[in-house]
């Protein structure tokens, strides 16, 4: 790493430690604990999106699956990590069979594939009423007590909220730079000659498509707690989409566009959406604006944005000196 | 005696009623040089395709060195000591020529399944890359981007790649295709530095140095075998002069 990239990561992360002091108001503090989870999703399925390639539309059914598992096995009785844990397990073998089923196509019927599974997960939470509820949903018993400490409270959910992004974060960014990202990122853009050499080109999709499921599906119980309620709505086919979206519209092909994408995504819905009516439409808007001047996303075009402003001043400076050539 | 490094027996494909590959059927001893010729559309890629596993025939047995290929996937078969160059370059275009190497490195190496380490820590992989970009002559452009080198050097990086993975068979299809007359000679020179331990399978069209470089000669035309035999054997045979040479 870079010295600036050092500086850039202890400035983010003093500033993200320090977030509910500098915002204080309860309201933003789970605002932001909201950006946070949604940036974990919006990370998971950028591990299929921006380094494998793969567009999933189904990443919304982990919330299913690990969501209602935590819930039902909490209010069965289970204590709070049991459920936890069991719900992981639970949702990253589904993960596995989905996997199993989406790989069977490439590129449009991988997306087909996983759009089919996520309305199934969704048709299953609205129909098995004595299960699921339906319509009406589950509520969590009670946010978890995370080695004994209370995060009832805004700023501790933020706090533990944050630790688990940090980590998934952590173990997210060495899965990217790891021999087994390089191979990855090979099969996205040449699978034909990844296989020519050596590579299992359909396990290296099926290990990322569960690794991208269990991270999923570590959003979705952050998700449950945060909200200590969950109803189909939370996992129809508009959260898979605006998970994508968010991955998209920060930049797919880096690590941090998708934090930038929910970020974006998650206040415009939170915050105007209490002054403009039609935020749905503002939200439009932006992701048009954005992919018409940066089609790769608004980090990887803010960088080139600086680059280039960057070079013309560098030009600048030479045409002034007396030596430069035009 | 030792199993050949590649017997093909009864190989036949067809695309929808067009037959591509018809019963084919050759040996090529461990070692061996051996170019196969034939006009446009003679099934010569396809017989790669076949042996390679990109695609799967009819019908037919493909042994590599005594392991039966048919029905097993691409990358097992590399992993037997399989490599091939493409004639249409398949190359990672928006990686440096290190990386390329690299990832060939990769594909027979376990590292590939580790999701924890960091990949550039690992010296000995890049090490090993540079070697490989060195013997084809690219060791000074190892940082470039493929789409910024230029074509000829893109057939090298294609061999590099292909010789990094010190494969018991390498099939090389068209090596030449596109090259000035200076580049063909230095590529010439690569061929020609192979060492033994490798077999080679060549489809090439430049006959001065297709026909300098094999020791056995195929001639497949419309997807069938119809002459083989030494260098001035096959020159010499009057089908070869119909359907190839020409007038």
């Amino acid at each position: 790493m870079t010295r600036r990239a050092v500086i850039t990561l202890v400035v983010c992360a003093v500033l993200l430690v320090a977030l509910p002091w500098i915002i204080g108001h309860e309201f933003y503090i789970n605002l932001a604990s909201q950006v946070l989870i949604y940036a974990l999703f919006a990370l998971s399925v950028n591990m299929m999106l921006g380094f494998g390639g793969m567009v999933s539309l189904g990443h919304a059914g982990y919330l299913g699956v690990a969501g209602y598992a935590c819930i039902l096995l909490t209010t069965a009785g289970y204590d709070q990590l049991t459920a936890a844990i069991a719900a992981l397990a639970l949702s990253t073998v589904a993960a596995g069979v989905f996997g199993v089923l989406s790989l069977r196509a490439p590129g449009l019927g991988f997306i087909m594939i996983t759009l089919a599974l996520g309305q199934i997960v969704w048709g299953i939470a609205y129909r098995a009423n004595n299960l699921t509820g339906g319509d009406n949903g589950l509520s969590h018993p009670a946010r978890p007590m995370p080695f004994g400490i209370d995060i009832r409270d805004a700023s501790s959910f933020y706090y533990f909220t944050l630790v688990v992004f940090a980590v998934a974060l952590f173990f997210i960014w060495r899965f990217a730079r790891s021999p087994f990202g390089a191979s990855l990122t090979g099969t996205r853009d040449q699978p034909r000659r990844m296989r020519m050499l050596g590579h299992n080109v359909w396990l290296i999709r099926w290990l990322t498509f569960v690794l991208a499921g269990f991270w999923g599906s570590v959003a979705s119980l952050l998700f449950v707690y945060y909200n200590l309620y969950l109803s189909p709505h939370a996992l129809a086919l508009q959260q898979s989409a605006e998970i994508l979206l968010m991955a998209i519209l920060g930049g797919a092909s880096t690590l941090t566009g998708p934090i930038i994408g929910a970020a974006i995504i998650t206040l415009v819905k939170n915050m105007v959406s209490t002054y403009v009516e039609r935020w749905n439409t503002l939200l439009g808007l932006i992701f048009v604006i954005v992919i018409m001047f940066m089609p790769y996303g608004l980090v990887p075009g803010c960088r080139q944005l600086w680059q280039r402003l960057h070079s013309r001043q560098k030009g600048k400076a030479a045409n002034a000196a007396p030596e430069a050539s035009p | 005696m030792n199993a050949p490094a590649l017997a093909i027996a009864g190989l036949s494909k067809r695309f929808g009623g067009l037959p591509a590959t018809k019963d084919v059927s050759l040996t090529v001893m461990p070692g061996e040089r051996r170019l196969i010729i034939g006009p446009n559309g003679a099934g010569k890629t396809t017989l790669f395709n076949l042996v390679t596993g990109d695609l799967d025939p009819d019908g037919g047995s493909v042994k590599l060195f005594g392991n039966e290929l048919i029905g097993m996937p691409t990358q097992r078969r590399v992993h037997l000591g399989l490599a091939r160059t493409y004639q249409i370059l398949t190359l990672f275009p928006r990686e440096t020529l290190m990386h390329n190497v690299v990832l060939a490195l990769l594909g027979l190496d376990r590292l590939r399944w580790d999701p924890w380490s960091v990949l550039t820590g690992h010296r000995d992989l890049y090490a090993a890359a540079a070697d490989a970009l060195d013997k084809v002559g690219l060791g000074d452009r190892a940082g470039r981007v493929v789409a910024e080198t230029s074509y000829g050097e893109r057939r090298r990086l294609e061999l590099a790649m292909a010789l990094a993975q010190k494969p018991k068979l390498l099939l090389l299809d068209e090596p030449l295709a596109g090259l000035s007359q200076g580049e063909r000679q230095a590529v010439r020179n690569l061929l020609d530095a192979i060492p033994r331990d490798v077999t080679i399978v060549m489809i090439e069209h430049d006959m001065d140095t297709a026909l300098a470089f094999a020791e056995r000669i195929t001639v497949l035309h419309y997807g069938e075998v119809i002459v083989e035999g030494t260098r001035a054997e096959v020159v010499a045979d009057p089908r070869t002069r119909e359907v190839y040479l020409g007038d």
